[in-house]
C-alpha cells in the first residue's frame, strides 16, 4: 500500500516526468528505504544551516526540474568542508538552469552499489542489484530479479555478482553489511511493488554500503511518458 | 479449454485439400494422415468432388460423424468461414497452418478469429503454424513424411514459436535418440500460447522435461509463465531468440539500460530455476539429462577418465560453467583403491579427476563408479569413457548403469558415438544413463542439473 504522501509525491512529478532528488529521498524515507540525512534547502542562510546541524563535511546538490544529470553540469559538490565553500557553492548552483534550491547532505562512504528498478514488458517489476558509482555501464556487473524479493533471492544475487568478494571484505577492505543490504533490499522491492505502473524506473546510484550501514545517495526517479 | 482432441484426436478434416495442387500443403498433411497414421481423415474443399477415390467433403458440417481436430490450410481471409464451421459442427479443436494474419499486418483478421474462438470456448494452434507433431500417433506438419527427422516417442515435450526451429530442432533430437512426448509449433500463437501448453504438458504423464522456444511473451506474460513453472516439479528449458536487440533504445536510467530485455529474462529465468538454453546443442544436452535426472544438483562432480588430457579437459569446461571438481576425501580414495584390479592399483591417480589410465579393466570402472555414487563430497559423476583398449568389454555400458542404479547419483558418459560401439552406448541409454557424444555435452548434461536449482 502506497501512503498518501508518496501518491502525492508521484502526482506532482507527472508534469517535470520525474521526482526532484529531494521528494524521492522522502519517498525512499517513508518507504524505509534508508536515505542519508538531508535537507532541501532554499536560501543561503538555510544551507548554512542545515549543514550546521548535519555537520561538515557535506555533500551539495543542486536541485531544478530541468537539470537530470547533475554532473553533466557540475551540479554536485561532495565534501564541502565550511560555511564558505558551501556558501560559494550555493551562489554557482543559483545561477543553473531551473534552479529551486540545493540538497545539502551528510557524506557518505563505503562500497558503491547500484539498486535499480523497471517495470518491465514481459516480466513486470523487476530490481537490479550492482557494483555501482560512474563506471556502472562500463563494468556492467549488474544482476536482475522479478520482484517481489525474498532474502533468499538477496542472497544469490549477491553471489551472482562478479565482483562479489569485494562485498564480502577483500584484501584488508572492509565488506558491505549483508544484513542492512538485504533489509534495504526487501524495503525497496516492497516499494516497486506498491508504486506498480506508476513509475518507470529508478535508480540508486550510487548507494553506499558500510560494515555499519547502507543508504541511497543519490535517487532518480523517472515516471511513464 | 479441452485440448484432448487437439492432441488426442480419432477422427480429422484437412481444409483446402487441392483437387489439382499435389504439392498443397493440405495435400501433403491428408496423404501423411490417410497413408500413415491410424487416424480416420475427411479432405474438404467447397467444390467437392473426389480426391484419391475418396470422397471430398464441401464443409466441416457435410461429414457424416464427429470430427475431433481440423486442420485449416485455406487462404486467410477464408478462415474465419472455416472456422465457423467447425465450431457450428462441434469439431474439438483446430491447427490454423494459413499464413496471412499479424505477421503481415492483418491483426484485424488474426483478432478476429481469436474472438470467435473465445468466445465458443473453441481451441485452436497458430495462425501461421506447423501445428502438432505427436510421435507414433499423427502431424500436421505440411512436409512430407519423408523429408522429416522423426524421433521416436519419448519424454521431451516441446513449444516452439518457430515451425522450422522445431523441425530442425527434431534432428538434433533423433541425434541425440532423444525421444519427443509431443512437439507443438504455435506460430502466431493468437489463442493458445506458451503458458496454456506449460499447463498441458506439466499435467502429461508421458512428459518428463518442457522445453520452450520463445521470441517473447506479451505484457507481463512472462511473469505468468515463470511463476508457473517454478510452481511444477518437472524441469523446464527455455532457448530464447533475440538476446541481442537490447541497448539500440536510448534510455535515461542505467536500470533501464543495464536491465535489457534480454538480461531480465536470464536473470528471471535463474532466478525461478528454469533452465536457459544458450543455443541448440545446449538445448539437446540439457533436455537429454533432465529427461533423465530432473532434480537440481549443486555441481561437485567427480570426473572418471583413463586418459590425463580428457580429464582435464572436462575440469577446464566445469570450471568454466561454473561446477566444481573438488578433492576427494582419503577415505574414498582408500577404498575406490581397495577395489581396483592389480595392474591398475598402483598406477591410477584418485584425485578427481579419477584417472584409471589406459590399463582399466570393467572392474576398475565398476569400483570407482560405486564408491563416488555414494561419496558425499560429490553430487553426481562424470565418466569419460575411451573403449579403445580391449580391457573395456562391450557390457561396461550396462554394468555401469546398474550400479549408478543402485546408488541413485546422477551419471554421466561420453563415449565416442560411432557405430562399432553403439552396444556399449546402448548399454547405458537402454538403462537410462544419458550419453554424449561429445566432452563438452557430457560437461552440459551435468551443467542442466545444477541450472535447475533456482539461483
Amino acid at each position: 500500500m502506497l501512503t498518501a504522501g508518496t501518491a502525492d509525491i508521484i502526482e506532482a512529478a507527472r508534469k517535470d516526468g520525474w521526482v526532484l532528488e529531494p521528494e524521492a529521498f522522502r519517498l525512499l524515507q517513508s518507504a524505509g528505504v534508508p536515505v542519508p540525512r538531508f535537507a532541501w534547502a532554499r536560501s543561503r542562510p538555510e544551507a548554512l544551516a542545515a549543514a550546521e546541524t548535519l555537520g561538515y563535511p557535506v555533500v551539495a546538490k543542486v536541485v531544478s526540474p530541468q537539470i537530470l544529470h547533475k554532473s553533466e553540469v557540475q551540479g554536485v559538490a561532495p565534501g564541502i568542508l565550511d560555511a564558505e565553500r558551501l556558501g560559494n557553492t550555493y551562489e554557482r548552483f543559483s545561477r543553473l538552469p531551473g534552479f529551486e534550491g540545493i540538497v545539502v547532505a551528510e557524506m557518505l562512504s563505503g562500497h558503491e552499489l547500484i539498486i535499480g528498478a523497471k517495470n518491465d514488458f514481459q516480466f513486470g517489476p523487476v530490481i537490479l542489484l550492482g557494483i555501482g558509482g560512474t563506471a556502472v555501464e562500463i563494468y556492467k556487473d549488474t544482476v536482475t530479479r522479478m520482484a517481489p524479493l525474498k532474502a533468499r533471492d538477496v542472497e544469490a544475487m549477491l553471489g551472482c555478482l562478479r565482483g562479489h568478494r569485494l562485498l564480502t571484505g577483500h584484501r584488508g577492505v572492509a565488506g558491505v553489511n549483508v544484513p542492512k543490504l538485504t533489509e534495504m533490499m526487501l524495503r525497496f522491492a516492497d516499494l516497486v511493488m506498491a508504486l506498480g505502473e506508476r513509475i518507470d524506473s529508478i535508480d540508486l546510484n550510487p548507494v553506499f554500503c558500510s560494515p555499519q550501514r547502507c543508504a541511497a545517495a543519490d535517487a532518480r526517479i523517472m515516471l511513464p511518458r | 479449454m479441452n485440448f484432448t482432441p487437439l492432441f488426442k484426436p480419432n477422427t480429422m478434416a484437412v481444409a483446402g485439400v487441392s483437387l489439382s495442387n499435389e504439392r498443397h500443403p493440405a495435400n501433403v498433411i491428408y496423404n501423411k494422415i490417410h497413408l500413415r497414421y491410424s487416424v480416420k481423415v475427411y479432405p474438404v474443399n467447397p467444390r467437392g468432388g473426389a480426391f484419391q477415390r475418396d470422397r471430398v467433403y464441401r464443409g466441416m458440417e457435410e461429414i457424416p460423424g464427429p470430427v475431433d481436430l481440423a486442420v485449416i490450410a485455406v487462404r486467410a481471409d477464408l478462415v474465419p468461414e472455416t472456422l465457423a464451421q467447425c465450431i457450428r459442427k462441434g469439431v474439438g479443436g483446430a491447427v490454423i497452418i494459413s499464413g496471412g494474419f499479424a505477421e503481415i499486418g492483418r491483426m484485424d483478421l488474426q483478432d478476429r478469429i481469436t474472438a470467435m474462438a473465445r468466445e465458443a470456448d473453441f481451441p485452436f494452434i497458430g495462425p501461421n503454424c506447423l501445428g502438432i507433431y505427436s510421435p507414433g500417433h499423427f502431424d500436421t506438419f505440411f512436409l512430407p513424411g519423408e523429408r522429416l527427422v522423426r524421433p521416436n516417442p519419448g519424454h521431451v515435450g516441446f513449444v516452439s514459436q518457430s515451425g522450422g526451429v522445431l523441425v530442425d530442432q527434431m534432428v538434433k533430437f533423433t541425434e541425440q535418440g532423444l525421444g519427443l512426448s509431443l512437439a507443438v509449433s504455435i506460430g502466431n500463437k493468437a489463442l493458445i500460447r506458451e503458458t496454456d501448453l506449460l499447463r498441458h504438458l506439466a499435467a502429461d504423464p508421458d512428459t518428463k522435461v518442457m522445453a520452450f522456444y520463445v521470441e517473447g511473451f506479451g505484457r507481463n506474460e512472462g511473469r505468468v509463465f515463470v511463476e508457473l513453472a517454478a510452481a511444477v516439479p518437472k524441469p523446464v528449458v527455455v532457448l530464447k531468440a533475440g538476446k541481442t536487440a537490447e541497448g539500440s533504445r536510448a534510455v535515461s536510467s542505467h536500470t533501464a539500460s543495464l536491465a535489457g530485455d534480454y538480461k531480465v529474462f536470464s536473470d528471471v529465468l535463474a532466478q525461478h530455476g528454469i533452465v536457459e538454453a544458450r543455443n541448440e546443442f545446449e538445448l539437446t544436452c540439457f533436455c537429454e539429462s533432465l529427461s533423465h535426472y530432473p532434480r537440481g544438483i549443486e555441481g561437485n562432480v567427480a570426473v572418471i577418465t583413463v586418459s590425463g588430457g580428457h580429464g582435464a579437459l572436462a575440469t577446464d569446461i566445469c570450471a568454466d560453467l561454473g561446477l566444481r571438481v573438488p578433492p576427494l576425501s582419503e577415505a574414498v580414495k582408500q577404498e575406490i583403491r581397495a577395489g581396483l584390479s592389480p595392474n591398475v592399483c598402483n598406477i591410477a591417480s584418485l584425485e578427481n579427476p579419477v584417472d584409471l589410465t589406459g590399463s582399466a579393466v570393467d572392474e576398475d570402472f565398476a569400483a570407482a563408479v560405486n564408491v563416488l555414487s555414494r561419496a558425499p563430497e560429490v553430487d553426481s559423476v562424470l565418466l569419460l569413457l575411451l573403449p579403445y583398449s580391449p580391457g573395456i568389454s562391450s557390457d561396461l555400458g550396462a554394468r555401469l548403469s546398474y550400479v549408478h542404479q543402485q546408488n541413485g547419483k546422477p551419471l554421466v558418459a561420453y563415449v565416442p558415438h560411432v557405430e562399432k560401439y553403439r552396444i556399449l552406448i546402448e548399454g547405458f541409454e537402454l538403462n537410462r544413463v544419458p550419453v554424449a557424444s561429445s566432452i563438452d555435452g557430457a560437461v552440459f548434461m551435468v551443467e542442466a542439473m545444477r541450472r535447475c536449482r533456482p539461483c
